[in-house]
């Protein structure tokens, strides 16, 4: 079966995001009253598997081999099946 | 072994670059350099016919997921079982830059307890935010373990490029302290920028000129034979290399970044 996982690579809380800030700058020079700006990374990943819950454990390891560095990362994951 | 006996490997894949220079830096030293694909190699299976191996900077796989991720995910798919038979016979393995990158990625630094097989560290974003391309001033503070700084006095002020967007060298922030401890007490700390005249970075832009914890540039396994930096040493080996050039009436011919290729030499020399 198919299913769609989602999967979103955040920073940590308490780490600096030199990226967010420089976005959260540039969106005050252009009037918004914006407090903060957190960057993520989102992947859409569409997978074969046989069964939802498999599914989500492949999605998962790949969060942890490659897509998320756990020393800074966070990642949250939803997958769905594909129609 | 004769140095002419010695053979290097520059591994590169799409999006590498500064390969060249290295290559040279090797062959202006009397050796072997030779600079392969990595789908040479895990087609002819032959990485234990090299006696050191370099990762050298770049770009590799356009920096995508982060940089040198995806690297380090094909070597330990693709190339995994030889890499380990290399490192476990204590051969030398040098990362610049993106090869540096490349090494956390792959878990073979800081390698606390070994080779992890995932970042212990990162190497994130620089904070001022960008692509910085500038010289830097690097002090060694390695007591000796590091094969590829053998030959530069403990002190001693260096002065290399740096061309990268992500280099600030991180910690764990629960764990930060403890984990320097370990940096320092296993002698895996190996080059720290500084200002010029070797006092402390203090994590000051420019001297320190990404962010970097503790101002680490560089940093070795614990049994010193892996070593990553982000300055280029391949970009500083000829004096016509450096900034000034135009600017002195005599210079060395040769500028620091040698000192990193004759340091490995050295110990290969005297090793085999």
């Amino acid at each position: 079966m198919k299913y769609l996982a989602k999967i979103e690579v955040s920073l940590k809380p308490g780490h600096t995001d030199p990226e967010g800030n420089t976005t959260q700058h540039l969106l005050r020079e252009l009037g918004y009253s914006v407090d903060a700006v957190n960057v993520s990374k989102a992947y859409s990943i569409q997978l074969e598997a046989d069964g939802l819950r498999e599914a989500k454990v492949k999605a998962e390891e790949m969060a942890k081999r490659l897509l998320a560095n756990p020393t800074k990362d966070n990642y949250t994951i939803s997958v769905e099946m594909q129609k | 072994m004769k140095l002419q006996d010695i053979r290097v490997l520059v591994m590169r894949v799409g999006g590498t670059n500064c390969d060249a220079e290295t290559q040279r830096a090797f062959q202006a030293l009397g050796v072997q350099a030779e600079t392969r694909h990595l789908n040479e190699l895990i087609k002819q299976r032959n990485l234990l016919d090299y006696h050191a191996l370099v990762f050298p900077g770049g770009f590799s796989y356009g920096d995508y997921v982060r940089s040198g991720a995806i690297f380090a995910r094909m070597l330990s798919a693709k190339l995994g079982g030889e890499l380990r038979a290399f490192i476990d016979q204590g051969r030398p393995i040098l990362g610049i830059c993106n090869g540096f990158q490349i090494l956390v990625e792959e878990g073979l630094l800081p390698g606390f307890d070994g080779v992890s097989g995932y970042p212990e560290v990162s190497l994130a974003n620089n904070i001022p935010q960008g692509f910085k391309c500038e010289w830097v001033y690097l002090k060694n503070l390695n007591r000796g373990k590091c094969v590829f700084t053998s030959k530069i006095p403990q002190g001693k002020v260096l002065r290399m490029p740096i061309a990268h967007g992500e280099g600030r060298f991180l910690l764990p922030k629960e764990k930060e302290e403890q984990l320097l401890q370990k940096l320092v007490d296993e002698d895996m700390v190996v080059l720290r920028y500084c200002n010029k005249n070797g006092s402390d970075a203090d994590g000051k832009y420019p001297a320190n000129p990404n962010g970097s914890f503790h101002d680490i540039a560089g940093i070795c396994n614990r049994e010193g034979n892996i070593f990553g930096l982000m300055p280029h040493p391949e970009r500083a080996f000829y004096w016509w290399q450096q900034p000034d050039w135009t600017a002195q009436q005599f210079m060395p011919q040769f500028a620091d970044g040698k000192l990193i290729f004759e340091s490995i030499l050295e110990h290969l020399t005297k090793k085999l």
